[in-house]
C-alpha cells in the first residue's frame, strides 16, 4: 500500500513539471515580457525606458533560461524560469503584478471559497442521488418520463440565468437574503444560503441524469435480480444493494474534485462578491495580472493531481475487489 | 465576397459532412440507426429546429462588402436582408413593442419650450398617432396579418406536395397519411416558420424585443448571436477531432511507450483547470493582438480571429475526454478476433487502424460530437461573462447577458435583453440536447441491445 502510494506520488512529479513548463511557454515564450509590459502600460507610444522600468520592477528583466553574465549557480538562478516558475513547486508564489503577496492572499481567500463550495457539493450530491433513486424506483412510468423531461429542460438553461434569476427573485423581490456580500464567521451563513441553493439547483439536471444512468446500469445486474427473487422489496434492493454498489463510481467522482473545492467557483463568487479564490482569479484575469493567473494555474493543477491520488487510494478503501498492482 | 477564417472553416466542415454522407450512403450499419432517428418524434422535431438555426447561421456566414456604402464595413447576407432592423436604432432603451423611450426626457416642443415626458421612438410604431388603444389593436392586427400570410403559404405548399404525391404514388391509401415522426416535424416546422415570419413581419414596424442601451434592436442582436453559438459548438469539435482520434487510437493500439506518452500529455492538460487554461491563453491572444494591431484591418476581422482562437483553445482543452474514451475502446477492439485475424494475415498496421479500428469507434465520436455541442454553447455565455469569451464587439448571447446583467439593478428593470437571450439560447440548447439523446440512443450499441 505504502509502496503504491509512493509510486503514485512520484508519478505526480512529471505531471506538475509538464504543467509548469506549459505555463512557462504560454506566459513567457509565446509572448515576451516586453509584450506584457506594453499591454500593462497600455499607452500607444511607450518608451523603451518605461518598458525596462516595468520589467525591472516586476522582476522580468532577466534572461529566460540561462544567464550568461552571472557566475556559478546564479547562471541558472538569475533567470525568469528559476525565479518565476521553479518557486511554484515550493508554493512560493511571489508577488503579484500589483505588488501584493500572492501566497498570503491565497491563504486568506481559500476559506470563503471552501465555505461556499463544500456545502454546495454535499447538498448537491444528496439532492441528486435522492432524485435519481426516486426516478429509478419509478422507472418506466410516466413519473420517470416527466423527470427526464424536467432534467433535460433544467440542463438546457445556462447557469448564468439561474444566478440572475435567483438573485432577482430571492434577494430583490422577496428580500429573503442579501443580494451579495460576505462576512466572517457564522454571519456568513445568510450570504451563503442563496449561492449554495443556486449552485445545487443549476447542477440538478445533469447530476440526476448522470446518477440515474449509473443506477439503471446497476439495477439490471444479476445480483439485484437475485435479491428480488429472495423476496426483498424494491426499496430494500435499491437502498441495500444498488446504492451501495453504485457508491463506488459516485465516490470516486467526488473525491477527484474534493481538493479543487479550495479553488472555488469562478462565476458564483464573482456574482455574489464572495472574497474567495474564484473571484480572486476573475479579478486577476480582468486586470490582466499574469503573476496571479500563473500561480492559480499551478495551484489548480496541484490540487487536481492530489485529487487523482486520493481517488486511487479511495478505490482501494471502498472497493475490496480492487487490488493494487 | 469576403471569406473570413471562421466562414472558410464552416464551409469546409459542411463539405466534409457532405463527403462523409456520400461515402456512408447505403452502408447497412449506418442505415439502421439513421432510420431509428428518422422514426423518432423527438429526434425529428429537434432536428428541424437545429436545421433552422443552422440555416440562419449559414446566411450569416456569407460575408461581402456592399458596393454602395461609403464606410468600409463587411456585412453578411443576413445583415443585408435585415438592413432595416440593423439601421433602425433608437436613442436608448425601449421596451418590446413600445412606441416611446423607456426613460423620461425633456422633449422640445415646437414653440421651443421643454416638456418632461417619454419621447416617441424614431422607428418603433412611428406611424401611430399615440393613442393607447390604437397601439394594442395595431399590434394584434400586425400579428394576425403576419401569421395569416405565413400559414396560408405553408398550407398551400403542403397541399401542392400532397397533390404531387398523389400523382406520383397512385396506390397511396390515404390522402393525408403521414407517419408520426413526419407529423411532428411538420408541426414543428409550421410553428417555427410561422413564428419566424410573424416576427420578421412585426419587426418592420416595432422593436419586437425592445432596444438596448445604445438603441440597437435586441431581436437583431439575438439573431446575429446564433452564428457565434453555432461556430463555437461546431468548429471546436472540428479542431479537436483529429487530435482526439489520432492520439486515442494510437495510444490504444500500440500501447507501450506511445500509450504512456499520450496518457502523460492528456493528464497534464487535464490537470490544468480548463477555465484557467482558457483564461491564460486568451490573455496571451489579447497581448498578441494589442501588439500586432496592424494585422487586423477591421473590427469584424479582429473579432473573427478571436472567435477562431477561442475555438482553438476550447478544442485543446476539450479533446482529452474523447481521447480517453477512444483509447479505452481501441484497447478493447484490438483484442477482438477480426483484428487478430487481420494481424495474422499480415495486413499492414496502418490499414488495420483505418479499416478495422476507425469505423468501429465512429459511433463514440459521433455521440461525443453531438453531446459536446450544447455544452459548448452554454460555455460561451459563462466565458463571455468572465471576459475571456468572444470579442466584446461580437454579437453573442453571452455578451447580451453580460450587458443586461447590470441593468437588473435598475428601477424599473430592463428585462428584455435577458429574456431574448434566454429564449434563443434555451431553444437551441434544448433542441441540441434532445437531438443528442436521440443520436445517443440510436448509435450506442449497448442501448441498442435492449
Amino acid at each position: 500500500m505504502i509502496q503504491y502510494i509512493i509510486r503514485r506520488f512520484l508519478y505526480a512529479i512529471p505531471l506538475l513539471l509538464g504543467v509548469n513548463i506549459l505555463t512557462f511557454v504560454l506566459f513567457f515564450i509565446v509572448n515576451s515580457p516586453d509584450d506584457m509590459a506594453r499591454m500593462q502600460l497600455g499607452q500607444k507610444h511607450i518608451t523603451e525606458q518605461s518598458i525596462n522600468n516595468w520589467k525591472h520592477q516586476h522582476g522580468y528583466d532577466l534572461p529566460l533560461l540561462w544567464n550568461a553574465e552571472k557566475q556559478g549557480e546564479t547562471k541558472i538562478t538569475q533567470t525568469i524560469f528559476y525565479q518565476k516558475s521553479v518557486g511554484l513547486f515550493l508554493f512560493r508564489f511571489g508577488v503579484s503584478d500589483s505588488g501584493r503577496n500572492i501566497g498570503a492572499d491565497i491563504k486568506e481567500r481559500m476559506w470563503p471559497s471552501l465555505a461556499l463550495a463544500l456545502p454546495t457539493l454535499c447538498v448537491g450530491l444528496l439532492v441528486d442521488v435522492t432524485f435519481a433513486l426516486l426516478m429509478v424506483l419509478f422507472r418506466s412510468s410516466y413519473l420517470e418520463k416527466a423527470g427526464i423531461v424536467l432534467c433535460v429542460t433544467l440542463m438546457s438553461i445556462s447557469s448564468l440565468f439561474y444566478i440572475i434569476g435567483g438573485q432577482f427573485f430571492m434577494a430583490k423581490i422577496l428580500k429573503l437574503v442579501p443580494i451579495s456580500g460576505y462576512d466572517d464567521g457564522l454571519a456568513a451563513i445568510k450570504f451563503l444560503v442563496l449561492p449554495v441553493l443556486i449552485g445545487v439547483f443549476s447542477g440538478v439536471g445533469s447530476g440526476v441524469r448522470w446518477y440515474r444512468t449509473l443506477f439503471i446500469e446497476e439495477v439490471e445486474k444479476d445480483y439485484v435480480r437475485t435479491a428480488r427473487a429472495k423476496g426483498l422489496t424494491e426499496t430494500q434492493t435499491l437502498f441495500l444493494h444498488v446504492l451501495r454498489n453504485a457508491l463506488i463510481p459516485i465516490l470516486t467522482g467526488v473525491v477527484v474534485i474534493l481538493p479543487l473545492l479550495f479553488m472555488g467557483s469562478l462565476i458564483m463568487e464573482s456574482f455574489f462578491s464572495i472574497p474567495g479564490l474564484g473571484s480572486y482569479t476573475i479579478d486577476a484575469i480582468n486586470s490582466q495580472d499574469f503573476a496571479i493567473v500563473r500561480a492559480m494555474v499551478f495551484l489548480g493543477s496541484v490540487l487536481y493531481v492530489i485529487g487523482l491520488l486520493l481517488t486511487d487510494i479511495s478505490y482501494t478503501l471502498v472497493d475490496p475487489r480492487v487490488r493494487l498492482s | 465576397m469576403i471569406v473570413l477564417w471562421t466562414d472558410a472553416l464552416i464551409f469546409m466542415l459542411i463539405s466534409a459532412l457532405l463527403v462523409l454522407a456520400f461515402y456512408l450512403r447505403g452502408k447497412e450499419h449506418i442505415k439502421r440507426p439513421l432510420q431509428k432517428i428518422v422514426s423518432s418524434k423527438v429526434g425529428m422535431g429537434s432536428l428541424i429546429i437545429l436545421l433552422f438555426f443552422i440555416f440562419i447561421g449559414l446566411l450569416d456566414s456569407v460575408h461581402f462588402k456592399p458596393t454602395d456604402t461609403k464606410n468600409n464595413e463587411i456585412i453578411s447576407l443576413l445583415d443585408a436582408w435585415a438592413t432595416p432592423l440593423r439601421e433602425h436604432t433608437e436613442k436608448t432603451y425601449s421596451a418590446p413593442f413600445a412606441t416611446t423611450l423607456y426613460s423620461k426626457e425633456i422633449i422640445l416642443l415646437a414653440d421651443g419650450a421643454g416638456q418632461w415626458g417619454y419621447p416617441r421612438l424614431a422607428y418603433g410604431g412611428n406611424y401611430l398617432n399615440g393613442a393607447e388603444s390604437e397601439h394594442l389593436i395595431d399590434i394584434l392586427k400586425k400579428i394576425a396579418n403576419g401569421f395569416a400570410q405565413s400559414a396560408g403559404l405553408m398550407v398551400f405548399s403542403l397541399l401542392c406536395y400532397l397533390i404531387i404525391r398523389r400523382k406520383v404514388q397512385a396506390q397511396q391509401r390515404d390522402f393525408f397519411y403521414f407517419s408520426s415522426s413526419v407529423t411532428v416535424s411538420l408541426i414543428v416546422s409550421f410553428i417555427i416558420i410561422s413564428m419566424a415570419y410573424t416576427l420578421i413581419h412585426l419587426s418592420g414596424y416595432y422593436h419586437v424585443f425592445g432596444t438596448d442601451k445604445v438603441g440597437e434592436d435586441v431581436f437583431y442582436q439575438a439573431i446575429k448571436s446564433i452564428r457565434t453559438g453555432l461556430v463555437l459548438g461546431t468548429l471546436t469539435t472540428l479542431i479537436m477531432l483529429p487530435m482526439a482520434i489520432i492520439f486515442g487510437i494510437l495510444a490504444g493500439f500500440f500501447r507501450g511507450w506511445i500509450d504512456d506518452l499520450i496518457q502523460y500529455i492528456y493528464t497534464t492538460l487535464n490537470s490544468i483547470p480548463s477555465v484557467l487554461l482558457i483564461a491564460a491563453s486568451i490573455l496571451m491572444v489579447q497581448v498578441y493582438m494589442v501588439n500586432h494591431e496592424q494585422d487586423f484591418t477591421s473590427v469584424i476581422v479582429r473579432a473573427d480571429v478571436r472567435l477562431l482562437f477561442l475555438c482553438l483553445i476550447l478544442g485543446v482543452t476539450n479533446w482529452t475526454g474523447l481521447c480517453r474514451l477512444l483509447r479505452a475502446e481501441t484497447l478493447k477492439l484490438r483484442e477482438l478476433e477480426y483484428v487478430q485475424a487481420a494481424q495474422a494475415l499480415g495486413v499492414k498496421q496502418g490499414m488495420i487502424l483505418f479499416r478495422h479500428i476507425l469505423p468501429n469507434v465512429m459511433h463514440i465520436i459521433l455521440i461525443s460530437v453531438v453531446l459536446d455541442f450544447s455544452a459548448l454553447v452554454l460555455a460561451e455565455a459563462v466565458l463571455s461573462y468572465i471576459n475571456i469569451g468572444v470579442d466584446p464587439t461580437t454579437y453573442s448571447w453571452g455578451n447580451m447577458i453580460n450587458g443586461a446583467r447590470l441593468e437588473m439593478a435598475r428601477e424599473p428593470i430592463v428585462w428584455w435583453s435577458l429574456s431574448a437571450a434566454f429564449v434563443f439560447m434555451f431553444t437551441l440548447v434544448l433542441a441540441a440536447n434532445l437531438f443528442a439523446d436521440t443520436v445517443h440512443e440510436a448509435f450506442d450499441p449497448r442501448r441498442n441491445a435492449e
